[in-house]
């Protein structure tokens, strides 16, 4: 069996339908141009879409990476107050973000692929569609010239063949769109979903700890500076009392 | 003999060169049967190579009716399957 001539049977199947529906090819023509710009649209749209999909994953991708630089500076600040369990438990927290900017990278790449093959795609269809647009004139005149010849049925057919080709290019290029919105589509949901986010605002208890940790310290220092002065001067000076009061409670 | 590459058109190639075709065309058929992709790929190529090789172009202007008709040049073996399913494709074979 031949490719090529179960290929040819189905479009001439396309084209007589083409035939039977058409009234005038010269109208299906624009009608059919007309398609194509709609088309181009529609692709340029899908573009526009999957670059908003993109900076989303970049801008989270961006988000994460200051929340797991943060972590490791805490894990630091730990250690420097001698809190060895926090600081793990900052790492541990920190990994776990390390692989959700993984996955983010992941798909950050799928995106883009995305991105660079409908643009790709946009390129093309509007060279098809510059070329479709002079090309169309030329089946116009040609089926005119037909007409008044009186040779009409030969000239149709291989107008309307065209056609068919033409239909079929910007309905493989359609379906390919079609795929590429869904799968955008999909990676929007789940950025939307916030399946992705559980981990960039977590509450920040490490941070507390910290900072409850040098306040303490802090405040042990003036406790520490205060005793030093009560027990070699007998008569401190009363200006510097109302402040050491306030540290006093929590010892 | 008219052959048309879907998505590029329509060439004219003379007479009695289309053993070559004929062979490769099967070539071709035979990839879509087993499903070899890479096979596919290979004799899509030869295909459409040899058509514009032996070929010439036909002018804009012109519009006659193909007897042959090639798939898409960057056609997948998947597409092409469901393009040789959709009808016309059988009756289009067991004519000739």
């Amino acid at each position: 069996m031949s490719v090529m001539k179960r290929l040819s049977g189905i479009v001439q199947a396309k084209t007589n339908k083409l035939l039977d529906k058409a009234e005038d090819p010269r109208e299906s023509l624009d009608l059919s141009y007309q398609k194509q710009l709609e088309s181009l649209q529609k692709v340029r749209r899908s573009v526009a879409d999957v670059t908003t999909a993109k900076k989303r994953i970049e801008l989270q991708a961006s988000q994460l990476q200051t929340q797991a630089d943060k972590l490791q500076s805490q894990a630091k600040a730990a250690l420097t107050q001698g809190n060895e369990d926090l600081a793990r438990e900052a790492l541990a927290r920190r990994a776990a973000l390390a692989d959700q900017l993984t996955e983010l990278e992941t798909q950050h790449q799928q995106v883009q692929a995305q991105e660079t093959k409908l643009i790709d795609t946009a390129q093309k269809l509007q060279t098809q569609v510059d070329s479709f647009r002079t090309k169309k004139e030329t089946m116009k005149a040609t089926y005119t010239a037909a007409e008044a010849q009186t040779k009409i049925g030969e000239a149709v057919s291989g107008i309307s063949e065209s056609m068919s080709d033409a239909g079929m290019s910007m309905q493989r290029a359609q379906d390919k769109i079609d795929g590429m919105q869904a799968r955008a589509g999909a990676m929007d949901e789940l950025l939307a979903s916030g399946a992705l986010t559980d981990l960039t605002n977590p509450v920040d208890d490490i941070q507390a700890q910290l900072d409850k940790a040098s306040t303490t310290s802090a405040v042990d220092d003036q406790l520490a500076a205060l005793k030093a002065e009560v027990a070699v001067g007998s008569a401190p000076p009363a200006a510097e009392l109302p402040a050491a009061e306030s540290g006093d409670a929590p010892s | 003999m008219i052959v048309r590459i879907l998505g590029e058109g329509q060439y004219d190639i003379a007479g009695a060169e289309s053993s070559v075709l004929e062979g490769l065309d099967s070539v071709l058929m035979e990839a879509v049967e087993t499903g070899d992709e890479s096979a596919f790929a290979a004799a899509l190529d030869a295909l459409i190579a040899e058509v514009r090789r032996t070929g010439t172009p036909v002018a804009d202007d012109s519009f006659a009716p193909s007897d042959l008709v090639v798939p898409f040049s960057d056609s997948t073996l998947e597409e092409t399957k469901g393009l040789l399913a959709e009808p016309g494709g059988e009756t289009g074979s067991e004519d000739r």
